[in-house]
């Protein structure tokens, strides 16, 4: 079955998004920090009248924050808060076949959680993600 | 009163549509226990509601089908369908009663006997048809959903946005004064639409409260019990539809705690309460919650009774004592359960608690019971704080700015201030806020910030439960009025944060939790017994006295009772003469006290102290402040102008004893009507010259003749034998020579002074 992903590039890997995650796409302006908030959380920001929590992706996926200013972003509502995924850079949407990760493929670190699946384009394989698994302090995702 | 109407009206118009299905429900299956128990607290509430409302009509109605129900409740009354007849003939004619209500139309009574006595067991009458349905007018509010309301606020948020983005580019353009003035009125019409659409969502907890002052008189009124009701923080700002939900839930609390938690006067007296009861209700934003709670004085909840009742009910003893202290509390909120012996139309059928627990949790809330029997009741509703306008002060620290909210703050304060005080208590920081010393948090290191390791610049000293303490920040900026909305559970798992919020610069701003705050902080506070009254009033008693530099540079304290007035006196009319430091004032001559030699100033400073009739002065360096003094005073190791130490925001400061001043200076002061000592005879002129003054002296005034009328207290002579003009007054003879010559004339000689002195003194006190 086909579905429509949205392909982005996340600490310098392709990652495509299930569209039905994505709510918008949006350039990140100041974002104000929350201290003593967990470490993916960079901060807040104010999207038009809503404010969002920002995403650091490559701390929550569990690798070095790239620090400086926050760029593009995915927006993601999860149970009533609307949350900014930090991305480096966005490709396309286009409709897209989801399978299972390829038994005996382990994905590594903070990767493991988060990848639910691959697409195929073109023959190049690209991990599906789950935003919300790198939204810190909800519930555990669903199976 | 037309509001509560009308809401009552629109309430009741809406829980008859949902309920018709219900009673159809149950007129099918009259054992259906889920559809009784709803049109039950359909009627109980119209009951509840018809109390206050003063409509005596629809309340004699619901009682009578309330008894019924309940009586079908507890298994008296089996339902058949008469009885289910009788009972929707009666919601019927509610429902009637209630729309002519509305549309202002009167509606015949005469049925309505008839409708009640349908209910009795047995009987075989059958209510009246119902009569016309007065015709319905068109509502006079529309019901809309929350989410458009919300569609429109965050429409509203975005559209100051944009007027804001649009001045910032105007002003860095220059615009010409037409737009600028354009753009001005574009403000004022977008300010005030923004209030207009808030209010459409929010609401003050006031119209939650207002209608309680009249509901706990007139319950109160009902049951002979006197109640005192406080209304506290009424100026919450609540989500309207939270507002709604707690309205029914409240008022029964209300009444039930009137009802079955406050003690008759009679009762009170022999309890050794105060006669009137207690009650408070008060709304507080704490955390990410409002937290409404009705407290009371009153008997408590008696657990034994709750159980006993529940036993009756044909509960396991054995189960319900196994219980929790906790849950043997819950147990008030089951339903069907009464501790009160007999049923008043006011509560007592135990339903209210129920209906409030199910409205309750309905909007994710939760009640605490706070119990201590004989003493009174403390129900904490505790809703979720979904959004909310709070008045907030916003405070800086280093870049960041916070909010917190204005209920939690008990008073700001810079550290500057001579009457605040931080030290280290071992590595523990510590304020001392005139006579408080509370724990101080800085609020840059709780959050982890780069401290700029300069000492705090503000202290906001904020109250939480069971005490308070100093949060330091660096600045303090400004006063908003802030819609709060919940915050991402990562941002909450904080501890330190109540919600965010997007303020008008379009930067995201936190609302700090200042219970969370000293939590994180690892403060404790043991809870305190609340201050009784009577407490209160014997400190309000303290005594006040003026705070001083005296002259020889010591601070000092004197009572203000004494003080007649301050005043600043040219230092040359201080001067010393005849043994002592004397002031020249309006005229006369005043004794004066002081520490130390006034000095080169010119003009001094002079407290008046008066006690009575007798004044002196009492010279100071410079009068600094009004204090309350502690009533503990060390005292002073000699008598002497210092009664003893009193300390003072740490201070040790002497007090001045009055006491020894006035009988140190005060003492050669002239009584106001002094007694009169009449010199008389041949050596009038000797006795003028060289004992007037030590006459005046002793406090006499002293004359060689006296107007007509007037008497002397005492007449001084030198002539041996009685040529006293004044008949009947005592005298005192004086004698030229040391002795007495033979005779006892009860003469006194001359010189003798102190002889004299008391001479005088025993005659004329004699009189």
């Amino acid at each position: 079955m086909l579905s429509l992903f949205l392909i982005a590039h996340i600490a310098g890997r392709a990652v495509a998004i299930d569209s039905a995650q994505v709510e918008s796409v949006v350039d990140i302006g100041s974002v104000v920090p929350v201290p003593r908030s967990a470490d993916q959380v960079l901060g807040l920001a104010a999207l038009r009248s809503r404010v969002v929590t920002v995403i650091d992706t490559r701390v929550a996926l569990g690798l070095p924050s790239a620090g400086g200013a926050a760029g593009r972003a995915v927006i993601t509502l999860v149970e009533g808060q609307h949350y900014a995924i930090l991305v480096d850079s966005l490709e396309d949407v286009a409709p897209f076949e989801m399978v299972p990760l390829s038994s005996g493929l382990i994905l590594d670190g903070g990767w493991r959680s988060t990848g639910c699946g691959i697409v195929e384009r073109d023959g190049e394989p690209i991990l599906a993600i789950n935003l919300r698994a790198l939204l810190p302090g909800l519930a555990a995702v669903a199976a | 009163m037309d509001d509560l109407l009308q809401e009552f009206i629109a309430e009741t118009r809406e829980t008859l549509a949902a309920l018709s299905g219900e009673i159809v429900a149950w007129e099918s299956d009259p054992s259906d226990r889920q559809r009784l128990d709803a049109i039950f607290r359909f009627v109980h509430t119209v009951k509840g509601s018809c109390g206050f409302l003063d409509l005596p009509r629809l309340a004699r109605l619901s009682h009578a089908a309330e008894d019924v129900l309940a009586g079908v409740r507890d298994g008296a009354r089996v339902p058949d369908t008469r009885l289910v007849n009788a009972v929707l003939a009666i919601v019927d004619r509610i429902g009637e009663l209630v729309e002519a209500i509305d549309a202002g139309m009167s509606l015949d009574d005469s049925g309505e006997d008839v409708l009640i006595a349908a209910l009795a067991e047995g009987s075989d009458l059958v209510g009246p048809a119902s009569a016309l349905v007065a015709q319905r007018q068109p509502a006079r509010s529309v019901r809309l959903s929350v989410d458009l309301l919300d569609r429109m606020m965050s429409g509203m948020s975005d559209m100051v946005l944009a007027r804001n983005e649009l001045a910032r580019r105007l002003r860095d353009d220059g615009a010409d004064p037409t737009v600028e003035a354009a753009l001005e009125r574009l403000s004022l019409t977008v300010a005030e639409m923004r209030d207009t659409v808030t209010r459409t969502r929010m609401q003050k907890v006031e119209t939650l409260f207002s209608a309680l002052p009249r509901i706990v008189r007139d319950t109160a009124a009902d049951l002979g019990k006197a109640v005192v009701l406080t209304i506290e923080g009424s100026d919450v700002e609540l989500d309207r539809e939270m507002i709604e939900m707690m309205r029914d839930p409240l008022v029964h609390m209300v009444r039930n705690s009137i009802d079955h938690g406050l003690e008759t006067p009679a009762e009170r007296t022999i309890a050794g309460k105060r006669e009137n009861c207690r009650l408070t209700v008060s709304a507080r934003q704490s955390g990410n919650q409002i937290i409404i709670s009705i407290t009371d004085d009153g008997r408590g909840i008696d657990v034994e009774r709750l159980i006993a009742k529940l036993v009756a009910a044909g509960r396991s003893e054995r189960e319900l004592r196994a219980l929790s202290a906790k849950a043997k509390l819950d147990l008030v909120f089951q339903a069907g359960l009464s501790t009160k012996d007999e049923v008043t139309g006011i509560s007592g059928r135990g339903v209210g608690m129920d209906v409030v627990r199910a409205n309750i949790e309905q909007i994710g809330g939760r009640i605490e019971i706070d119990n201590s029997l004989g003493r009174g009741v403390r129900f904490a509703i505790h809703v979720p704080l979904t959004l909310s306008i709070i008045s907030t002060i916003v405070v800086g620290v280093g870049e960041q700015r916070f909010a917190v909210s204005r209920q939690a703050i008990e008073e700001i304060v810079t550290v500057r201030g001579q009457q605040i005080r931080i030290d280290m208590l071992g590595d523990t920081a510590a304020a001392t806020v005139r006579e408080r010393r509370m724990p101080l948090i800085d609020l840059g290191s709780v959050m982890g910030l780069p401290g700029s390791g300069a000492a705090p610049a503000m202290l906001v000293i904020v109250g939480v439960v069971g005490g308070s303490y100093a949060l330091a920040v660096d600045s303090v900026l400004d006063h908003e009025e802030l819609v709060i909305k919940p915050a991402a559970p990562a941002v909450m798992a904080t501890g330190i944060y109540a919600g965010q919020t997007l303020p008008d610069s379009g930067l995201p701003m936190l609302l700090l939790d200042c219970a969370g705050i000293a939590a994180v902080a690892g403060l404790e506070f043991s809870r305190e017994e609340p201050v009784e009254d009577d407490a209160v009033e014997a400190t309000t008693d303290a005594m006040s006295a003026l705070l001083f530099d005296d002259l020889d540079g010591v601070r000092r304290l004197v009572p203000l009772e004494v003080i007649d007035r301050i005043e600043p006196v040219p230092a040359h009319s201080i001067r010393f003469a005849a043994g002592r430091l004397r002031l020249s004032i309006d005229g006369r001559i005043v004794p004066l006290a002081a520490m130390a030699e006034v000095g080169d100033r010119a003009i001094v400073s002079v407290l008046r102290l008066r006690d009575g009739p007798i004044e002196i002065a009492y010279a100071i360096g410079e009068a600094l402040d009004i204090v309350s003094v502690p009533s503990t005073i060390v005292a002073a190791r000699e008598p002497g102008p210092v009664a003893g130490v009193v300390g003072i925001d740490g201070d040790q400061i002497e007090m001045l004893d009055v006491h020894w001043l006035f009988a140190t200076h005060g003492d050669d002061v002239r009584h106001e009507a002094p007694p009169v000592c009449l010199i008389e005879g041949s050596g009038s002129a000797w006795m003028t010259t060289f004992l007037k003054p030590a006459l005046e002296g002793a406090g006499y005034r002293v004359a060689t003749s006296l107007p007509a009328g007037e008497r002397p207290a005492v007449v001084l002579t030198m002539d041996p034998e009685p040529a006293v003009t004044v008949p009947d007054s005592a005298v005192v003879r004086l004698r030229h020579d040391r002795p007495l010559g033979g005779r006892d004339d009860h003469s006194i000689y001359r010189y003798d002074r102190p002889g004299l002195l008391a001479a005088l003194a025993e005659r004329a006190g004699r009189r």
